[in-house]
């Protein structure tokens, strides 16, 4: 193993272990039993057959997706905070698609209701990207106003015009049977996680052996240098790699109608956009890496679950853990950025008041 | 009819000034910030951990304890901020999201533990609307401008503030061009990174207060994530303010007008889908970013004169 | 540093010379307080102190010009002198310093000066700060012949007012023109210590380099091709001056005056009105370290990147990374460049091994036009000759050169034609120009015909 990558999974490892030794500090001073707590959360990722298909894997689905989005955009030098707010387009768009697709067939219809959903999460990527070409607007701020905007879209959507039949709940009819992605029996596990595996090989391709991938790259860590001795179109590239980062968390939000809960509804989302953010940077942006880290923090939330259910820890203290691991990586990657060991793919990226 | 108006302008003013005082603390302190030369997206963070600490506070030991623990927590947030992004120089990005999700995880687990899980809200010790004698008499205005909480005073109070300090100090100018190029700030002797992470520390005390103020004088309880997104209109107000004392403050009004419009279709008796008001203040920063960016970007350099204005001015 | 003495009297201008890495900038910071000295001791004024940081330095009235200007952009002329001084009002440059006020608006926006009033506003940043001592470094680089003589003369008046000076520079004519001593640095020790008027050009090049120096300058100019062109087919054409294959041009301008957006639109950055190329052109920026290679990147990504259409590795939309990294490595034997192998990010070379890896990606693609900024900017006597040697075997195997060089002196000496640029303006230099004629029209004076 090149030393490089060595060093990045032992920082992965600690970051990890760092995250956790702060959740079991922070467990214990709320009053927690900390071992106990830290064993539910075990028992509610890989306890029991259903517990692994059911709760991890089917968790880690969308991070992954999301994960290799993010770090498809981290490649070029850009940040998409946004991943949420596409996912929730995506969500949108599938759920719309998904109750008026019943007389096709399957594969045709859970084809039309995911590519839906790419275009969607493209279309609302494509407003802070057109901010950024045209006005010189920080992606950073745009895609996370627009967060909230997703969100108030789909309270909107499923209090309004797309709420179910019925009319009792916040929460659009479910779709056709043939729009939804098939699965083994007895699990919630879905097709949804091949369509993630091979996201993850095919993106891993395109980075290593492509042109593409490494415009993307060089880019990412000298666009000056890109510009003037590539002669790579910087920005042309970096406005499709948040093209395709948004396509990817679009298709998040379909796989997750399509493969779980078949439905649309507020808080669909438990802030995958931001998980995925540590899923991206815990694999190094390394697209294989993305599809261990997925399921890492997969586990993680649904160990958190089990948290809840079993020892009354509230599972959003889980996301402590994942701050705390971004950080961690953040931290390593500066301090040695500082002796000089060389960059970790997180590029050349200026703060932003030096853009400006 | 004309009462009407009268009493219609007179709430919309007053609503506009309150709804806008969180949003003003906010970004005076960003501004202080991204003076120095520092984006910190933690500041939705520490304004959510100042939420609830002025929760805790208020409860434990009255509304002004609350803004004290408000302050407090501010200033932690914004200190882990700072400790990793300016004291080992990582992504300012990066750790600024990665803190506002901290965040959110720690005042979600310490809100559901103290108060019991999804519980009904708190009803807490507010801070009431305090007249200014003698000009909270003036018509209209009057009220609007002179009969609010004393934090919504003490916010107007730090906008001249930070304008002497900036503008007429040397430590302000020293903190301007540390923003402006901290190498060459250095060589003339300024401590750059030091005056970073004092910037920093205000700005999240200032997060702290925008908390407090929205927990005690505006909602009167504390939900999970009930910042919303505040801190990020802060940023862009700072964009749209132009970095500037004044600037944040009209733009900070301008976003307190843009959310206190609702109340005014309300009262009369318009029926919009309240999730339309909801998405007014972030759609309002949107456009408020791309008119603010525009001018500064019709100047953005040719690729002939792509890396530097002036080779000696590097670095 | 392996160990030097210097010692600055007043009323004194102290000669500091060595070529790139013999240690006279790292004698400067020691002296001023941003570089800790591993032993020994400074004095000022017979007291031994501890310098901890610039601070300490401008607290005993040391006051340093640094080769890069440290002014803030976004700031105006007196707010940068106010936080040199430290206080907002009330600060004061002394007797010449008011002089050198003169003519410059305190409210103007730093940006809006020509280079040589920024140079003097470095000057008055260090005064303002109560400084007698001052450090130059390197502070004629960007100047122009004439504006030259003008730092002169104030160095004059500074001294005869009761400062020291200590001029850094690698130039010895200015050595001669303007110090009263002279030290003289290789590798990091003291080869030369004197009184100026006893030294002589050779004398000082002999200490600077040693023994190999003297006939290195006569050496070079002997080998270029002398042979008339202007029948050939124009390579570029830039209004109505044409530059033909094998011509090695040389560019002479004054930092602001448009030679960096001249020489870019002939790369191919971007359209110049009036400019025109024909056939394969390679760039050589100024800045390696971040416009010529990344970093981070390993030494054959650096050289896919600028040759990212060579059929040898790019097939359709695949790269062919081993092709590629054998022709990095013959590269690198070939150009002598010194690395582990072509697989270490470019960060870890030396500078003039970077520069060796952009030059030679830049002639790996056969270009039919060679542009060059500041090539050997940084680069030590050793390896600046061999990029010498390569250009002029470019040129005669047909590449038209185009060099741009804040070196005067580099410029003339390398190239048969000059084009100088005035306030975006291109003038051809007389042919056989002279130092003189070249400076004045830097400065936008017509030569005076003979």
């Amino acid at each position: 193993m090149s030393p490089p990558a060595g060093r990045a999974l032992f920082t992965g490892f600690v970051a990890v272990a760092i995250g956790f030794v702060v959740l079991a500090a922070g467990l214990s001073l709320g009053g927690y039993d900390p071992v106990l707590s830290l064993g539910a959360l075990w028992r509610g990722a890989f306890g029991s057959w259903y517990a692994l298909t059911s709760a991890t894997l089917v968790r880690a689905v969308p991070l992954i997706i999301l994960g290799l989005g993010v770090a498809l955009a981290f490649r070029a030098g850009v940040f998409n905070i946004g991943a949420d707010g596409q996912f929730y387009a995506g969500a949108i768009a599938a759920a719309w698609i998904g109750v008026r697709v019943a007389a096709w067939p399957s594969v045709a219809a859970i084809g039309a209701v995911l590519i839906a959903a790419v275009i969607a999460g493209m279309l609302w990527i494509a407003i802070p990207v057109l901010l950024k070409i045209r006005f010189g607007v920080l992606e950073v701020i745009s895609t996370l106003l627009l967060n909230f905007v997703a969100e108030a879209m789909v309270s909107y959507a499923v209090t309004g015009p797309m709420q179910e039949t019925k009319g009792i709940y916040p929460q659009s009819d479910a779709i056709a049977l043939v729009a939804r992605l098939p699965g083994p029996q007895g699990t919630r596990l879905h097709a949804g996680f091949l369509i993630a595996l091979f996201l993850a090989v095919l993106l891993w391709l395109l980075f290593t052996r492509t042109a593409w991938g490494f415009r993307l790259r060089a880019v990412g860590l000298g666009p000056l240098a890109a510009e003037v001795s590539g002669r790579i179109p910087t920005r042309r590239v970096v406005a499709m790699a948040l093209v395709w980062s948004g396509a990817l968390a679009g298709l998040g939000g379909g796989v997750e109608i399509s493969g779980v809960t078949y439905a649309l509804f507020q808080n669909l989302s438990p802030g995958y956009g931001f998980t995925a953010i540590a899923v991206a940077l815990l694999a190094r942006l390394h697209p294989l890496g993305v599809i261990l880290t997925g399921l890492l923090f997969g586990a993680l939330e649904a160990g958190a679950q089990g948290m809840q259910r079993e020892a009354g820890v509230p599972a959003v203290a889980v996301q402590v853990t994942e701050a705390v691991v971004i950080l961690v990586i953040v931290l390593a990657e500066a301090l040695t950025r500082r002796v000089g060991v060389g960059s970790w793919g997180l590029g050349n990226r200026r703060a932003p008041a030096e853009e400006r | 009819m004309e009462a009407d108006f009268g009493l219609l302008l007179t709430g919309f003013l007053a609503a506009t000034v309150r709804i806008s005082t969180p949003l003003l603390f906010a970004a005076t302190g960003e501004m202080l910030n991204e003076r120095a030369g520092v984006i910190n997206l933690g500041i939705e963070g520490a304004m959510l951990a100042g939420a609830l600490a002025s929760a805790i506070g208020a409860v434990a030991y009255g509304p002004w304890a609350g803004v004290l623990l408000a302050v407090m927590a501010g200033m932690a947030v914004a200190g882990l901020f700072s400790l990793v992004a300016i004291g080992a120089g990582a992504d300012q990005i990066i750790t600024g999201t990665a803190v506002t999700l901290a965040a959110v995880g720690l005042t979600g687990t310490i809100y559901r533990t103290a108060f019991g899980p999804g519980g009904p809200g708190l009803t807490l010790p507010t801070l009431p609307a305090v007249g200014i004698p003698g000009l909270s008499a003036i018509p209209v205005l009057g009220e609007a401008l002179f009969s609010q909480p004393v934090l919504t005073y003490l916010a107007w109070v730090l906008v001249p503030i930070s304008f002497w300090f900036l503008f007429r100090t040397w430590w302000g100018l020293a903190l301007r061009a540390g923003g402006e190029s901290a190498e060459a700030a250095r060589a003339s002797g300024v401590p750059v990174e030091r005056v970073q992470v004092l910037a920093t520390l205000v700005g999240g005390a200032m997060a702290g207060l925008a908390g407090a103020t929205l927990v005690l004088a505006q909602v009167g309880t504390f939900a999970e994530k009930m910042t919303a997104g505040r801190g990020f209109i802060a940023i862009a107000i700072v964009v749209l303010g132009r970095r500037h004392p004044v600037g944040v403050l009209l733009a900070a009004l301008l976003f307190g007008a843009a959310t206190a419009l609702q109340f005014v279709f309300q009262a009369m008796g318009l029926a919009l889908p309240y999730q339309l008001f909801l998405v007014l203040p972030y759609a309002l920063a949107l456009v408020a970013l791309a008119f603010a960016a525009r001018a500064r970007f019709t100047a953005r350099r040719s690729p002939l004169t792509a890396s530097r204005s002036d080779a000696s001015a590097r670095r | 540093m392996r160990g030097a003495d210097f010692a600055l009297a007043p009323g004194e201008v102290h000669a500091l010379v060595g070529e790139n890495g013999a240690g006279k900038s790292t004698l400067m910071h020691i002296a001023y307080g941003m570089v800790a000295p591993d032993a020994g001791s400074i004095l000022v004024d017979g007291r031994a102190v501890k310098l901890a940081s610039p601070r300490d330095a401008r607290a005993l009235r040391i006051g340093m010009v640094h080769q890069h200007f440290t002014s803030i952009g976004g700031l105006t002329v007196g707010e940068n002198i106010a936080l040199a001084a430290g206080r907002l009002d009330g600060w004061t440059a002394g007797v010449v310093g008011q002089r050198l006020l003169e003519g410059i608006d305190l409210d103007a926006p730093v940006e809006a000066l020509p280079v040589a009033q920024r140079q003097r506003l470095e000057i008055l940043k260090a005064l303002a700060t109560g400084a007698k001592i001052l450090l130059l470094d390197e502070p004629t680089a960007v100047l122009a012949p004439a504006e030259v003589d003008e730092l002169f003369a104030l160095v004059r008046e500074l001294v005869q007012a009761g400062g020291a000076v200590a001029l850094i520079t690698h130039k010895l004519p200015e050595v001669l023109a303007v110090s009263d001593r002279v030290t003289v640095l290789r590798r990091g020790m003291v080869t030369l210590h004197g009184a100026t008027q006893e030294q002589t050009d050779q004398s000082l090049a002999q200490a600077m380099i040693g023994d190999a120096a003297a006939g290195n300058k006569e050496q070079a100019t002997g080998d270029r091709q002398q042979t008339s062109r202007s029948g050939q087919q124009a390579t570029v054409r830039i209004h109505n001056i044409e530059l033909h294959a094998g011509e090695l041009v040389g560019v002479a301008a004054v930092e602001g005056n448009g030679h960096r957006e001249l020489l870019r639109a002939i790369a191919g950055l971007g359209p110049l009105p009036g400019v025109q190329v024909a056939g394969r052109v390679a760039f050589v920026p100024e800045d390696r370290s971040t416009e010529g290679l990344i970093p981070a990147m390993s030494i054959t990504e650096n050289m896919v990147l600028g040759l990212g259409d060579d059929p040898r590795w790019a097939r359709g939309t695949r790269l062919d990374w081993s092709a590629a990294r054998v022709r990095t490595g013959e590269l690198l034997e070939g150009f002598g460049i010194v690395a582990p192998g072509p697989d270490v990010p470019t960060g870890t070379l030396s500078g003039g091994n970077q520069q060796k890896v952009v030059l030679a990606r830049a002639l790996e693609r056969h270009p039919t036009l060679l542009v060059l900024e500041n090539p050997t900017r940084g680069l030590d006597a050793r390896t600046t000759g061999e990029m010498h040697r390569r250009l002029r075997e470019a040129a005669n195997t047909g590449v038209t050169v185009i060099v741009y060089s804040t070196d005067l002196d580099e410029v003339l000496e390398l190239a048969e034609r000059v084009l100088v640029v005035w306030k975006g303006e291109v003038r051809e230099g007389p042919t056989g120009a002279d130092r003189r004629a070249v400076g004045a029209m830097m400065l936008g004076v017509e030569p005076r015909e003979r």
